[in-house]
């Protein structure tokens, strides 16, 4: 057996050859990246497989939404959006700042996004709480819980991951100039849910 | 690939092929054909089971061949020819299939549209039946209401075939299915009833639709198969061409007495057909009260019964079995 | 994921350069040691499924439902169905991935080994909770789980079910993603694509339908959730929604999951052929890329589940003549395969022997197949034990067999320890005959008028059906000697050296079981995955032959 004829010591070396050769940011950073990305995309399936849904029984049913669904409120929801919608900017100028090794500019960036996204939750639950129909009152109802409430709670996760990033910066060196994947990851999962809400607006509120 | 190319795969392609085609003829895995319908359905499982015999011979062929001709002797160490593609032979076994499965396809879809399936037209009274059904079947009323027929544009399961469209219109059968029986009403005559009776050589037109949970109306000797959807119509049309004494059976899981829901389909002759239509008429209108006596004096849950009983006038045989299988749901649930 | 920087810090445990035997049960992040762990759960679970189909098989021996109630008989299906399926054969195709991909690709672990952790685990976890469902009244509604059954027979047993296959269809995305990264970002500097073996290749068009249609299943099974905790009615037509848009949702899943059970095996399939006949594979591009067709083709046929549902006529001839198509990506491959053999020099070891079982009853699988895609003739047999027959063929016949095949040929290198060839021989002619005895009858009996999930059936069926109870107690048998070889081999067996079967992928190329980080060195490249019979005398000295085949395969790229 050549395997084992080989001894410690050249395992520990094959190791630390490896661990310098490949920086621990440089290309595993690059694979963290991607296999979010992977992970974006097994997500917007599942959001596609609920709007696809959504889509089926509005083709399907002859009155949609049900005869005595109240008509949903704009207002509330589209300053919703908007917020929603400019916090991934706000979020981008965080990244911006970290690129140029500006802990204190990430920080206060990320830190009004994190607000906004707040806001954002704040608003759906007020406007839970004053809608005029319950999850089980019809199909429309219910399809619009389930869909606000999935996508609610990623916006939560992205917030978690926002607040992560913040509780990370302020050890010392952790974020800079070469190494922010953590800023990067936040950042894309922000995008994603931002542009999953994007759809589920124009599906649920506007069509 | 040395393909030993001479008069011995010449003799073995014609006999591949000769034993193919007489399979496919003899295979004898099918029940009685009882209609036109299921003779077009053999044509196509005979035509599919002649190429597979053919591409299982010559695979398994090569399979078995390779064992004994390319066994490596004792002794010897050495590899085999470093072979590594021929794009000739790859187009062909590319080619071939394609073209199999293209004429699979248009013949599959020749008799599909045969057999009524993409009769568009169908869905249009289906509207109207089902509305008529619901007063008949309490039990079918809160889902019948579910989505609106008139809105499908196409009717799932088999309508009427492009050659028949124009003939005499077909007997209609309503059918309801639940836990665990199958109910017909016969709209033209009222009657109600256990089994499926149909006069041969007559086109039928069954309107399927389900009570409780999915089931799925099949009749082997007829090749069709629809499920019965809640909330949505389905229908089968037929014409019989045998006379004789088929299961009804529910081919959708159900629950656990879904091998149990079975009943028959009697195909008769015109005759025997209209008797059987005399006497229930008859019994509709004089047993009624002694079914429905019979019902509420022997049996506790005679009240979930009274409705069927009362429309379906059945003979007290075909209640029996009814109450026997609701118990049967009933103590399961 | 966010932590992976610092995991390759905690994989390098460089005290011992042999795992101990308790690393096995620990949150090991070293890609063998999870890929075992994968094997031996997943066979764990396949012992649990196979015993529930031997009682299933046992009920049906006889007309009457008298061996066990209707009602258990259709929790036993359910079980059997979805262990089958997500229990075993998902997983192991995650146990060869995961131990072979890095060793093929010369990389030294995962792209992301605490996360391969973390999808393992979820494995058993969700596989115990599907068990525990026998306390509180097992799912009955079949492993398709049609509503509205599903939402009213037995409240809890179906919501333990839709949880399990949460949990496992997660394990098996989070696997996808570092399948996916690992193999187009992590393979040795000198390997491209297409000198990847084609394992690989195979690997990723599995992982890529993971990724695009677990998800779907996920979203389906979070409604049916609603339906039955929270009284909602997507699927419930008694509030006006919709079983068929459930069907769906299911078969956009499900079906492609059928490809993601068999296209690893493919994989395994086109590793092994070539070693033991010793000839190159034949049409290498060729296979590499029909598991890609396979896997678009796969994403777009589901509803040929659907063709007496509610599905209109002009959609089932859609999904009709797409499903047909399959089988031209997939006869490229049983046809190169085929030709992989034709000329060889075979050893017909057990391996070998499965891997042939595999081509001879996935064939029979895979007519069926095209059989019932044609819409007229499903008409008659959907639902019937016709598909039942189908279906075991691809699976068992298919999936189960090159298992393995794949065992067995990859044995000497997870252990150090070469199989026991007679009882693995035993354990091949019984698998074999059992096979056949059980599935083929069932072909016929769907024909005649057999429907498939019940207890109780007619008289008449009865001597095929004890035809099939007879192959399937044969079935039981064969799984002794299995067993029995591995626990011997495992202690006594005949130490394998490096390359006992003379292969040149580059699982090969290190320690049988290979070290920690598998390769002592960076491993080279000698030669193209399946160089064979380049030069005539391989198998006489290794060394100086891989020399010679660098540089054959140098030119010859
Ligand atoms: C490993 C799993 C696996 C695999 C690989 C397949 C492969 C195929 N399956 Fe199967 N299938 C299942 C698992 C699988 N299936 C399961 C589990 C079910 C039932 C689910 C349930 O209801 O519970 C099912 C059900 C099922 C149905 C629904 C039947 C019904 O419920 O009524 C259909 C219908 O089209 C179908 C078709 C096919 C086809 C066309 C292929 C093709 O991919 C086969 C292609 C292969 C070949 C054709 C052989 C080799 C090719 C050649 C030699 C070339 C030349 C051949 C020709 C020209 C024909 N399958
Ligand atoms: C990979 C998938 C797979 C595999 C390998 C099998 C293997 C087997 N299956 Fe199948 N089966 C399915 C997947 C699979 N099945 C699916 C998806 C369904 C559909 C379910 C549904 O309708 O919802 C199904 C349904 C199904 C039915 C139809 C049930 C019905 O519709 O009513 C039958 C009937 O005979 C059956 C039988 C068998 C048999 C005899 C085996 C044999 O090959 C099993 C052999 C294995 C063993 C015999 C294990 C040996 C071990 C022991 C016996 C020891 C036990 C010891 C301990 C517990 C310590 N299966
Ligand atoms: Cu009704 Cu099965
Ligand atoms: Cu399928």
């Amino acid at each position: 057996m050549q395997g084992s004829a080989l001894n410690e010591s050249q395992i520990a070396l094959n190791y630390h050859k490896n661990t310098e050769t490949t920086t621990p940011h440089g290309a595993h950073h690059d694979h963290r990246l991607f296999g979010l990305v992977l992970f974006l995309i097994a997500e917007s399936a599942i959001f596609l497989g609920l709007f696809t849904a959504f889509l089926i029984y509005r083709s399907v049913l002859p009155v949609w939404p049900p005869e005595g669904t109240p008509e949903l409120e704009l207002l509330l929801p589209g300053i919703n959006t908007i917020i929603l919608i400019s916090s991934s900017f706000v979020m981008h100028k965080g990244q911006d700042a970290i690129k140029k090794n500006d802990v204190k500019g990430l920080q206060l960036w990320f830190a009004i996004t994190a607000i906004m996204g707040a806001i954002f939750l704040v608003g759906q639950l007020y406007e839970y709480f004053h809608l005029e129909f319950g999850l089980k009152t019809n199909l429309f109802a219910s399809a619009f819980y389930v869909l606000t409430g999935f996508h609610g709670l990623h916006v939560t996760f992205g917030l978690l991951l926002i607040l992560a990033v913040l509780l990370r910066s302020r050890k010392k060196d952790h974020y800079s100039q070469e190494s922010f994947f953590g800023v990067e990851a936040a950042e894309l999962y922000w995008h994603f849910v931002d542009v999953v809400w994007i759809v589920l607006f124009t599906l649920v509120y506007l069509l | 690939m040395n393909i030993p190319s001479n008069i011995i795969t010449l003799i073995i392609g014609i006999a591949l092929t000769l034993i193919s085609l007489w399979y496919g003829q003899n295979h004898g895995l099918l029940p009685v054909a009882a209609s036109e319908e299921a003779a077009q359905v053999d044509g196509i499982f005979n035509f599919m089971m002649t190429i597979a015999t053919g591409l299982f011979l010559l695979i398994e062929g090569v399979l078995i061949y390779s064992i004994f001709k390319f066994r490596k002797r004792p002794g010897d160490r050495t590899d085999g020819p470093a072979i590594e593609g021929n794009v000739p032979l790859e187009i062909l076994w590319t080619a071939i299939p394609t073209v199999i499965v293209l004429v699979l396809s248009i013949y599959s879809f020749e008799v599909y549209n045969n057999m009524g399936g993409l009769d568009p037209m169908a869905s249009h009274d289906m509207g109207h039946k089902m509305a008529h059904q619901s007063t008949d079947l309490p039990s079918s009323e809160p889902v019948a209401l579910a989505l609106n027929s008139d809105n499908q544009k196409i009717a799932l399961g088999l309508g009427a075939s492009p050659g028949e469209q124009s003939q005499e219109p077909p007997l209609q059968v309503n059918v309801n299915a639940i836990q665990y029986a199958w109910i017909f009403t016969y709209p033209d005559t009222g009657i109600v009833s256990g089994e499926l009776h149909v006069p041969v050589g007559q086109p039928v037109q069954l309107n399927i639709s389900a009570g409780d949970v999915l089931h799925a109306f099949w009749v082997p000797q007829l090749r069709i198969k629809q499920d019965a959807i809640p909330g949505r119509d389905a229908q089968l049309t037929f014409t019989a061409t045998r006379d004789g004494k088929y299961p009804v059976i529910c081919a959708e899981l159900c629950g656990a007495y879904h091998g149990g829901m079975k009943t028959f389909l009697y195909v008769q002759t015109p005759d025997e057909y209209n008797q059987w239509q005399q006497d229930n008429t008859l019994a509709q209108n004089d047993d009624l009260d002694k079914a429905v006596a019979v019902n509420s004096a022997n049996l506790s849950d005679g009240e979930y019964l009274a409705p069927y009983a009362q429309e379906m006038g059945i003979d007290s045989n075909a209640l029996e079995q009814l109450h026997a299988q609701h118990h049967l749901m009933v103590s399961n649930q | 994921m966010t932590t992976s920087a610092q995991t390759i810090a905690h994989t390098k445990p460089s005290e011992h350069k042999q795992r101990k035997w308790q690393d096995y049960f620990t949150f090991n992040t070293d890609h063998k040691v999870i890929g075992i762990q994968y094997f031996v759960a997943s066979f764990l679970f396949f012992f649990i499924g196979g015993a529930f189909a031997e009682v299933m098989r046992t009920e049906l021996a006889t007309p009457d439902p008298d061996f066990v109630s209707p009602e258990f008989y259709n929790q036993l299906l359910t079980m059997h169905g979805t262990t089958m399926i997500f229990l075993w054969i998902v997983p192991a195709g995650a146990a060869f991935a995961n131990f072979l991909i890095p060793l093929m690709i010369g990389a030294e672990d995962m792209a992301f080994p605490r996360l391969n952790a973390v999808a393992f685990w979820m494995f058993p976890i969700g596989g115990i909770l599907l068990m525990s469902s026998f306390f509180v009244g097992a799912p009955q509604a079949g492993w398709t789980s049609y509503p509205p059954l599903s939402l009213v027979a037995g409240k809890w047993g179906e919501e333990i079910w839709i949880l399990s296959l949460l949990i496992a269809g997660t394990s098996s995305i989070l696997g996808a993603i570092n399948f996916l990264t690992t193999i187009l970002r992590m393979r040795m500097p000198d390997m491209d694509l297409h000198s990847m073996p084609l394992f690989c290749w195979a690997m990723m068009a599995t992982s890529i339908l993971i990724l695009l249609s677990t998800p779907v299943l996920a979203a389906a099974l979070i409604l049916l959730s609603f339906d039955l905790l929270a009284g909602t009615s997507f699927f419930n037509p008694t509030g006006g929604g919709d079983p068929v848009v459930y069907q769906h949702m299911f078969w956009f899943y499900s079906h492609p999951a059928v490809y993601i059970m068999i296209l690893p095996f493919f994989g395994v399939i086109s590793e092994i052929l070539p070693v033991h006949s010793r000839k190159p594979i034949f049409g290498y591009r060729a296979i590499a890329y029909s598991s890609l067709a396979i896997c678009f083709l796969g994403l777009i046929v589901w509803a040929h589940h659907m063709f007496t549902s509610g599905t209109p006529g002009w959609l089932r001839m859609f999904f009709m003549a797409a499903t047909m198509l399959i089988a031209v990506p997939t006869g490229i491959k049983v046809f190169s395969w085929c030709a992989t053999i034709w000329g060889g020099k075979l050893s017909l070891n057990t391996p070998m022997l499965f891997a042939i079982g595999f081509l001879s009853s996935f064939l029979i699988g895979g007519l069926t197949g095209v059989m019932v895609a044609s819409v007229p003739f499903d008409i008659h047999v959907h639902d019937t034990y016709f598909v039942v027959g189908h279906f075991h063929y691809v699976l068992f016949g298919g999936s189960a067999f090159s298992l393995f095949a794949g065992f067995y040929h990859w044995f000497p290198k997870m252990t150090g320890r070469m199989i026991n060839e007679t009882l693995g021989k035993l354990h091949f002619a019984l698998t074999f005959i059992g096979l056949n005895l059980t599935f083929m009858p069932m072909h016929e009996l769907g024909l005649l008028g057999m429907n498939r999930r019940v207890a109780l059936y007619d008289v008449s069926f009865q001597p095929l059906n004890v035809l099939s109870t007879v192959g399937a107690y044969v079935m039981a048998v064969s799984t002794l000697p299995f067993v029995i070889n591995v626990l011997w081999s495992l202690f006594k067996g005949e130490k394998a050296g490096r390359n006992p079967w003379h292969a040149l992928t580059l699982e090969w190329q290190t320690s049988s079981p290979p070290i920690i980080e598998n390769f002592e060195e960076e491993p080279i490249l000698w030669s193209g995955p399946y160089d064979y019979g380049i030069d005539t005398e391989a198998e006489e000295e290794e060394e100086t032959v891989a020399q010679i085949l660098a540089e054959v395969g140098s030119e010859s790229r």
